[in-house]
């Protein structure tokens, strides 16, 4: 019996140690031990300060994107084969919630050609489904397999891209990942710790940065968009568009230009800022473009001297320049405001586009001052509550009140270990839990000392009261826990951050309870029943 | 020290009078929502522009409420919600709140904020940096230049690093300086670097950099799904896991006391015009938890004493039941009230209705666990037995004879009197 004691004491001695180090290291100092705490306790945005945003990728750009390739391919395949076919488009899914919608609209198929026009779209065009509307129309509409995986991807790449430009903007440790299951949320979750002005990291996260360089038709600038319809008669020839030029240094006006790019932001590489040396105090962004795309380039420079080409970033033109002579292996965007926009620009294109549009769900700032503020109130909450509940304990249960309290520092402390071991993030709400552990632990104790009296008034002789005290009292305390859990599941599985925070700090304030209050708390009675001789009264 | 030696309430005849009680408060909690239109929604659950501004503590808050209502309403397509937050923390600060259909306007409202605040208290015009708005990037990105010019040698990282010991100081003053000479202790900081300081920076009266958020309307309405779909599965599952260890009909007491205290704590939230935030739905999940625990307790007991005494009535089972587990009961309510009340005075601002939510439920938690929950047990096992025998078992016989009557004189010999 003595020898079991001995080794439960080594046991839970050595947890405590264990427990400690895992919070404080081997300091050799106050302040390295407070650097090893908060190099292991990890602090949630809520006490340390720092952005929380939450965006929604709008995948439905990228599904229409994907039908607008199609139709281009389906255009020539069309054509090598004889194909006549009227017409196409598609329809306009405005937001993610409607992208399985998406629908490409044929009309005025040749009926004779039929038979090959299904081959067609069945051998080169697998994603998509073809439902005849008559003899010569059809639609397409993507597979549900493709869908997911169109989804999937874009929230994929997206996060890729994002991970980019954050990470070249120097923040410390950022945090990006998808927020929920991409396929039916289209989520993306961006922690910036210690970021408290959000709006430049969301003006760089932002940008689509769908930069095409086109031709520019040898016709306007305009006025206005309508201007430049009217003079077209209302109808804008074959694949063109207006597009405005905004710029800080000519007038602007609104162009032609071809839709269909020569090279897109793919085909660059390495953009980089520097001043602009035909503006002075201005800056411009260079880029080199690749191989293949220094190809492209050349075929479309040396073919169009004289005309003119704009740089196209996210439908906005922000440069037109005349083609002088041919160039194959670089660009420039210049006439840009201000340091900060040009080298801006660069990280954008350096990183590559994002493959959709963002748009913002969420966002929390939280000012560094104001986390300082609540990890105080925290501690001072938690410090009061912890000596009023051994106040208590101590009086009303007198020398059996510092088995409790001893059991409930060691459940404070297993807790916190957990915490820095499982690298769990401490928030607000985790500290609240952290505290309300107390005040359930206490209740372990409570339901045991309470039988242990009951056992000991109906005549029990001391260790017969202790045993079964403890002995009654471990299925209730097993259903109290597990309710609690049961709770906190669905807190954890329905909660954000903080609050997923307080259900995991709660979770296992409860486990390491059930550890403390039965296992510790008996051992020490142990201890005080194990001596020689008779023990008499019990201080309880 | 004991409180409750033996005791022996009767706390099932009282049930009636508390049940009362009990419908009288859900009413009354019912009432005020209905007429307030539902509860008071939390800014993650109504979507919306929230941003709390501070103020030093010496300036008329009441004053620059009205002041920031009026030029905000002017300057936003809607009227916004302007409040004085009533910390507790000795600081002024107040709570700015827009509306928005998506986050385009939202983010405008908030820069929009921004500017009229600056207008207001603030130097909009002055080149100088706002010490008291601005992040650590810029300050030292600000100090950067000016510090070379004025000799003062230091590397990029140093620079860096007394920009961020500077703000560290500030945010230890709640992120409001109103004097730099509150700067004096920052290490590195010497007196070229502080006039460098003095002509690059002014310090606002106000800092609005302590808590923004921004949620856009369809988040919020997942949200609020979500959230009550949480709890009535947390409920169901309990629901599971009792009538497991029980009887059905426990495990229905049980949920229905949970639920009436669910419901009593938003009324009073209601009535008090309290938000019911993310973390008001977290306390509202956990004191499901909790008040669980106190009935269990209870049913435990209950279950223990029925193998005991087959024979007692379950009225008395239950009474004799709940008298055992009184001490416990009112010791474990009394502890962890006590932590959660630490929580509520001095826990600060951000978790004020997480805690104001435990205190109400917990103590609501532990009347019901006794006067609603052990109750519906007992009334449903009283109609099931009255169904199973439609004549009563044993009548009371009262201490004075009956003079005639068949019953009187026949019968068992025995007088079973109820207490």
């Amino acid at each position: 019996m003595q020898r079991q004691l001995m080794i439960k004491t080594v046991v839970i001695v050595a947890t405590v140690l264990i427990c400690i180090f895992g919070i404080i290291g081997f300091p050799t100092s106050v302040s390295q031990m407070e650097a090893n705490m908060q190099q292991r306790i990890h602090l949630g945005l809520d006490l340390k300060g720092g952005s929380h945003l939450v965006l929604q990728v709008q995948v439905q750009d990228a599904a229409k994107t994907q039908a607008d390739q199609t139709m281009e391919s389906l255009r020539e395949e069309t054509r090598t084969r004889n194909i006549i076919v009227g017409g196409m488009d598609r329809n306009d899914p405005q937001t993610p919630e409607e992208t399985d919608s998406i629908q490409i609209n044929i009309h005025g198929v040749d009926a004779a050609k039929t038979p090959q026009f299904r081959n067609l779209i069945a051998e080169r065009y697998p994603d998509w489904t073809l439902t005849p509307v008559n003899a010569t129309d059809y639609r397409m509409n993507m597979k549900p397999t493709a869908l997911i995986d169109l989804k999937r991807n874009t929230v994929e790449q997206s996060v890729e891209v994002i991970n980019k430009r954050v990470n070249a903007l120097g923040l410390t440790e950022p945090t990006i990942q998808p927020y929920g299951d991409p396929v039916t949320r289209s989520q993306i979750l961006v922690e910036l710790p210690g970021e408290d002005d959000p709006a430049h990291v969301k003006g760089v996260i932002g940008e689509t940065a769908q930069l095409k360089i086109v031709e520019v038709k040898n016709e306007g600038p305009w006025k206005s968009k309508e201007e430049a319809l009217g003079a077209k008669g209302g109808i804008l020839p074959l694949n063109t568009e207006v597009l405005e030029y905004v710029s800080a240094v000519n007038g602007g006006g609104w162009y032609l230009v071809n839709r269909t790019p020569v090279i897109t932001g793919q085909d660059m590489r390495n953009a980089r800022m520097s001043n602009d040396p035909d503006h002075p105090g201005r800056w411009e962004t260079n880029f080199n473009l690749s191989q293949d795309g220094a190809r492209k380039f050349e075929r479309f420079t040396s073919a169009n001297i004289g005309n003119r080409l704009a740089v196209v970033l996210d439908n906005q033109i922000r440069s037109v320049a005349t083609i002088e002579s041919t160039i194959s292996d670089s660009g420039r965007i210049n006439g840009l405001a201000s340091q900060e926009e040009a080298s801006d620009l660069a990280l954008v294109l350096r990183t590559g586009a994002l493959p959709a549009g963002i748009k913002y769900d969420q966002e929390r700032t939280v000012g560094p001052s104001l986390g300082v503020d609540s990890i105080r109130n925290g501690l001072y909450s938690g410090v009061a509550g912890l000596i009023a509940v051994i106040l208590i304990m101590l009086i009303y249960y007198k020398k059996a009140g510092i088995n409790a309290v001893l059991a409930l520092l060691l459940n404070t402390v297993l807790l916190i270990a957990a915490l820095a071991y499982f690298g769990a993030t401490l928030t607000l709400p985790g500290i609240a839990g952290i505290i309300l552990t107390v005040g359930m632990a206490v209740d372990s104790n409570v339901l045991i000392f309470e039988r242990i009296r009951e056992e000991l008034r109906a005549g029990k002789t001391i260790p017969a009261a202790v045993d079964a005290g403890f002995g009654k009292a471990w299925w209730t305390i097993v259903d109290t826990h597990v309710t609690t859990i049961v709770s906190c599941l669905f807190l954890f599985l329905f909660g954000t951050g903080p609050v997923r925070g307080f259900a995991v700090t709660l979770v296992i304030g409860l486990c390491a309870n059930v550890f403390t209050a039965v296992w510790v708390s008996r051992t020490i009675f142990d201890w005080e029943l194990s001596g020689r001789k008779q023990v008499t009264a019990l201080s309880i | 020290m004991e409180l409750f030696k033996q005791t022996n309430f009767d706390f099932l005849r009282y049930k009636w009078p508390f049940i009362f009680a009990s419908l009288v408060l859900s009413a009354a909690g019912i009432l005020s929502l209905i007429v307030k239109g539902g509860p008071r929604l939390g800014i993650e659950f109504k979507g919306g522009m929230l941003m709390t501004a501070t103020f030093a503590p010496d300036k008329p808050i009441d004053q620059i409420v009205g002041q920031v209502r009026g030029a905000l309403d002017k300057a936003l397509p809607a009227p916004p919600s302007v409040q004085n937050l009533n910390s507790q923390n000795g600081l002024n600060e107040i709570e700015i709140g827009t509306d928005g259909s998506d986050d385009a306007t939202l983010s405008r409202n908030r820069q929009i904020v921004v500017d009229t605040l600056a207008k207001l208290y603030g130097q909009p015009n002055s080149t100088k940096l706002d010490l008291n708005n601005t992040g650590v990037s810029a300050l030292a990105d600000r100090l950067r230049i000016p510090l070379q010019t004025a000799g003062v040698q230091m590397s990029d990282p140093q620079v860096n690093q007394l920009a961020a010991a500077i703000l560290a100081e500030r945010d230890r003053r709640h992120g409001l300086l109103t004097n730099f000479d509150e700067l004096k202790s920052v290490p590195g900081l010497t007196p070229q670097a502080m006039k460098v300081l003095n002509q690059e920076c002014y310090l606002a009266p106000y800092t609005a950099n302590r808590d923004i958020q921004i949620v856009g309307p369809k988040v919020g309405s997942d949200l609020r799904t979500q959230a009550i779909e949480a709890t009535l599965l947390a409920l169901a599952g309990m629901l599971v896991y009792i009538w497991f260890r029980f009887e059905w009909i426990y495990g229905v007491g049980a949920v229905l006391a949970v639920f009436h205290d669910t419901i009593i704590t938003i009324g009073i939230f209601s009535i008090l015009n309290q938000e019911i935030t993310l973390t008001v739905i977290a306390a509202l999940l956990t004191l499901v938890g909790y008040s669980m625990n106190d009935t269990i307790v209870i049913f435990d007991r209950i279950r223990e004493n029925l193998n005991l005494n087959r024979r007692e009535k379950l009225v008395d089972v239950i009474n004799r039941s709940v008298n055992q587990t009184l001490s416990r009961t009112v010791m474990t309510s009394g502890l962890t009230f006590i932590a959660v009340l630490a929580l509520f005075l001095f826990g600060g601002p951000v978790l004020h209705g997480f805690s104001l939510a435990l205190v109400i439920g917990i103590i609501i938690g532990t009347y019901s666990s006794v006067f609603v929950a052990s109750p519906i047990v007992l009334m449903w096992h009283d109609w099931a037995d009255k169904r199973r025998k439609p004549e009563p078992v044993a009548p009371a016989v009262s201490a004075t004879p009956r003079v005639g009557g068949p019953k009187a004189a026949t019968g068992k010999g025995s007088v079973k009197v109820s207490r």
